[in-house]
Formats: structure tokens, sequence, C-alpha cells
């Protein structure tokens, strides 16, 4: 697993392997959802374009689609969130969603840092 | 301009996530979340603020008779102190509002409806009021559910009177600091427990001194729907409304077989002898995945049969669960249906309301 991770405007962190990125939701995300009660996973070999939804994370209150910033390929998905979908809020290794191979990895390049997304959430409480 | 109850700031400092309803800003939930709310009242007692509801008093000679006409429902022999569950029916026989109608005394009624329905309600009321007769919108009170197995313990010792012979859907009065609070033994959780009317002025210490009380947690809107699912209740502007007739909704209980004329009658009557082409019937989703309002029923040919007004996950079954019309002929209980919940079609069966056993005897009465 990389050192450090991407984020989205979505607030979805990314762990970068090479051009293998696995994909989960933010601290934000989690807390804004409340308590987990399904999440709805794709197959292994789904594409997602970019920008596309791959996911759903279901709450009492609201469903919320997941969303990949880069195209490719649904290699690996977290089953174990079928039975335990609060596992997401776990560490990295744990709450990861699914493992995209990614058509272009030249792509994660321009995605926010730790630094930036913390930026970013400060002026999204304005 | 959103509106705020008595306890806003008591909801703030308890750490609820506001959210408006009904013209007003209301707890959705409080730190714990929507599940732990709705288990906390199933097994303890939880608080509710439900003064976005409003609140009427209808007094003088023919107010049984004005109640009798404006709703399917007989009062001119209602007991003192007794409540009922009933409609108001607009003349084709559409429901108004669902509502409790209790007679204080002969010729003293209060009513309690619903927050998104108030100005409606008490314009169609006004519009029938009869001469002698006065209507008063009491906005000068809150109103505070307690619903759980330790409410009658809490209530009774907060408000210094013995509850424990007070029958379900009665009305009795007791004090609070000093005056008048109205003590309702209902509610809309399935669980035994109390509405208590009080004064905007009484309302936030009578709140506080229930928080206080370790058995009790207060409760959000969230919570409060994921309970009334579970007992079929219907929530007014979406699986009832204007259109739909008591019939239709699986209500037609509220209609007695020694009816008087009341507005709406005609369909009314007619439907309770012929059937209607579509009824009101419960669902429990054997897939995983959540059906929400608009979502559409297929039968398992695959033929629309019908559409979702409620869904969400009941926190008791472990599964989700919710409410919709379907054709008259698919209504049975154990029927297996399919919902289309963005591209997927999960399996249902639908299922007789109530889902969940309440606590409570019915309010058939």
């Amino acid at each position: 697993m990389a050192e450090e991770l991407k984020y989205t405007e979505e607030h979805e962190w990314l762990s970068v392997d090479g051009d293998v990125v696995s994909i989960g939701i933010t601290e934000y995300a989690q807390e804004a959802l409340g308590e987990l009660v399904y999440v709805e996973l794709p197959e292994v070999g789904d594409r997602v374009e970019k920008g596309g939804d791959f996911a759903v994370v279901e709450s009492v209150k609201v469903a919320s689609e997941v969303y990949s910033p880069v195209a490719g390929e649904i290699i690996e998905v977290n089953s174990a969130l079928e039975d335990e979908p609060n596992d997401v809020k776990k560490s990295i290794e744990e709450g990861w969603i699914v493992k995209i191979k990614v058509d272009d990895a030249s792509a994660l390049d321009g995605l926010m840092t730790k630094k930036d997304y913390t930026e970013f959430l400060e002026n999204l409480d304005d | 301009m959103t509106k705020q109850t008595a306890l806003y700031d008591l909801h703030v400092a308890q750490g609820a996530k506001m959210v408006p309803f009904a013209g007003y800003s209301m707890p959705i939930q409080y730190k714990d979340g929507v599940i732990k709310e709705h288990e906390w009242v199933r097994s303890k007692a939880g608080i509710f603020d439900v003064s976005h509801m409003g609140q009427v008093m209808v007094e003088g000679e023919g107010a049984a008779e004005f109640f009798s006409y404006i709703t399917p429902s007989n009062f001119l022999k209602t007991p003192h102190g007794r409540a009922k569950y009933t409609v108001l029916t607009n003349e084709q026989g559409g429901i108004i509002d669902d509502l409790i109608i209790t007679r204080v005394h002969d010729t003293k009624f209060f009513v309690v409806i619903n927050a998104a329905c108030k100005e409606k309600d008490i314009a169609w009321m006004k519009k029938h009021l009869t001469g002698g007769l006065t209507l008063t919108a009491l906005d000068d009170r809150s109103l505070i559910a307690v619903q759980g197995q330790q409410a009658q313990k809490v209530v009774s010792a907060l408000l210094d009177t013995d509850l424990s012979s007070q029958a379900y859907m009665t009305f009795k009065t007791a004090s609070f600091n000093g005056n008048e609070v109205f003590v309702s033994r209902l509610g809309y959780t399935g669980e035994d427990g109390f509405e208590i009317s009080v004064s905007n002025a009484d309302a936030p210490a009578l709140w506080s001194a229930l928080s206080d009380c370790d058995e009790i947690k207060p409760i959000g809107l969230g919570a409060r729907d994921t309970l009334r699912l579970e007992m079929g209740y219907p929530l007014y502007g979406h699986d009832i409304n204007d259109e739909t007739s008591p019939i239709d909704a699986d209500l037609g209980w509220v209609v007695p077989k020694q009816h008087l004329g009341f507005i709406g009658g005609v369909r009314i009557l007619k439907e309770k002898e012929d059937g209607t082409a579509t009824k009101r019937i419960g669902f429990k989703i054997t897939d995983k995945g959540i059906a929400r309002e608009g979502a559409e029923i297929y039968s398992t040919e695959g033929n629309k049969i019908g559409i979702v007004t409620s869904g969400g996950f009941s926190p008791t079954l472990g599964e989700a669960i919710g409410q919709g019309y379907v054709e008259a002929a698919f209504a049975q209980s154990g029927n297996s249906i399919k919902i289309r919940v963005r591209k997927n079609d999960l399996a249902a069966t639908v299922a007789n309301l109530p889902l969940v056993a309440p606590k409570t005897k019915s309010m058939k009465v």
C-alpha cells in the first residue's frame, strides 16, 4: 500500500499501488451517513468511467453513490462489506470498497493530497 | 422562515442534527444515531418533541355531532376521556388528514393534527363548524411524547400521579410546575407511552426533567419514522393523501358499522361493500437493499402492479421494510413481489401490518 492517500471532492480516499487503486469513503462521508445498513458492490470485471459511480453505501435515511475519479476495471471487491457494511469505517486494510486497475496511471497525479482535501473541507463548512 | 418549537435550544444543546420538517427545524437524530435511538425506545423509553403538530380544542353544543360528520367515526356515545384515531374526509372520500380526537367532556373535544396539515385542517374544521361551537388553536402549547416500557414509571414519578390505571387511548389531566398538562396514553411507536401537552413556558423544564432520567434518551424524527414503519402506521402525505380513501388505505376499521352521514360517505361506503382497485400493503425485502418512496412494485411475472409509499430499515427485524399500494389481486400476505431499486429488482414479500407486534393493544376501539 502507498504511503500517502489521494482524495476526491466526493469524499473518497484512494490508496495507490502502481496502477491499482483501492477506494474507500472518508471520515467526513462516514460521519454524514451515520450507521450503514447496506453496501451495494459491483462485480469483478465491471468497468468504471472517470467520474462514474461503482457502489452505493446506504444508511437508514439515505443511499449515497461512491464515485471513481479515474477510469478502469474492477479487479477486486471487498465482499466482507455485504455482511458488515460498517467495516468501511475501519482502517484502509479493512475499509476499502473496491480495487480498480486504472487505464492510465498518470490520471492519479492530479488528485487532491491530504492537505488539499483538508483545505477543501474547511471551505465546505462556510 | 423556518419555525422552532419551544425545545429548539435544548435539542441543539443535546447534540441534535436539526433538519427542516413541515416548516419547522426539528431534530432528525441525536448523537447515538437512528438505529441506537430506535433500539432504546424498544427496550427502555425515549422522548420525542412533537410540538410541531397542531393542538386544537373544540367546544360547544353539537361538538359530538360535528366530529361525527367530518370523520367516518361516531362520537355520540364516546365516553369522557376516550381518544379515537380517525381521519378527516373530503367530499370525494379522500383523506384530508389522520388525527386523534379525544372527547374530554360531553361538549369538549381535544384534537391533535399533523404538522404539515395544520392550516389545512383548521380551515376545513372552521368551514364546517356549526353555530354554538368554538375552535381554539392551542398555539401556546407544546407536545412531548414519552414512549417505551419505562414510560409509565418515569412519567408517573415526574408528574407525581399514578398512571398505572390509565387505559390505552385515554386522556387525563395532571399538573407540572403548578400548571395543567394533558396526558394521553397513546403514541406512534407501538410501545406503551404517553403524549403530554404542556404549555410552551413549561415545556423546556419538562423535557429537561425527563432527559435527566437514566431510562430516557431524546429521540429524533429518523427513529420516529423507523418505529412507526415497523407498526405499519401510515404517514400523511406519503402513505395516505387526499386521494386515498380509508378503504384503499386499509383503515376501513375507522368506519364503524353504525355510521351517521359523514363527508365522503358515498364513495367510502360503496368501497366498503365492493372493495377497491388498489390496497395499501406492508412488505419485507428479502434481498439486500432498501426500497424508498416512489420505487415501483412488480409482480413476479414482471408486470408493474404498484408503488412504494414509505420504506426504510427495521432495526428490530434486521430487514428493509415498507408500505405501498398494489393492485388488489396482489395484496395478500405472503405474496411474492419485486421492487425496483436503482438497477435491481429486489425480491420482497407482502406482509400484514403491523410488521412487528406492537406492545399496545389494538387502536381499533
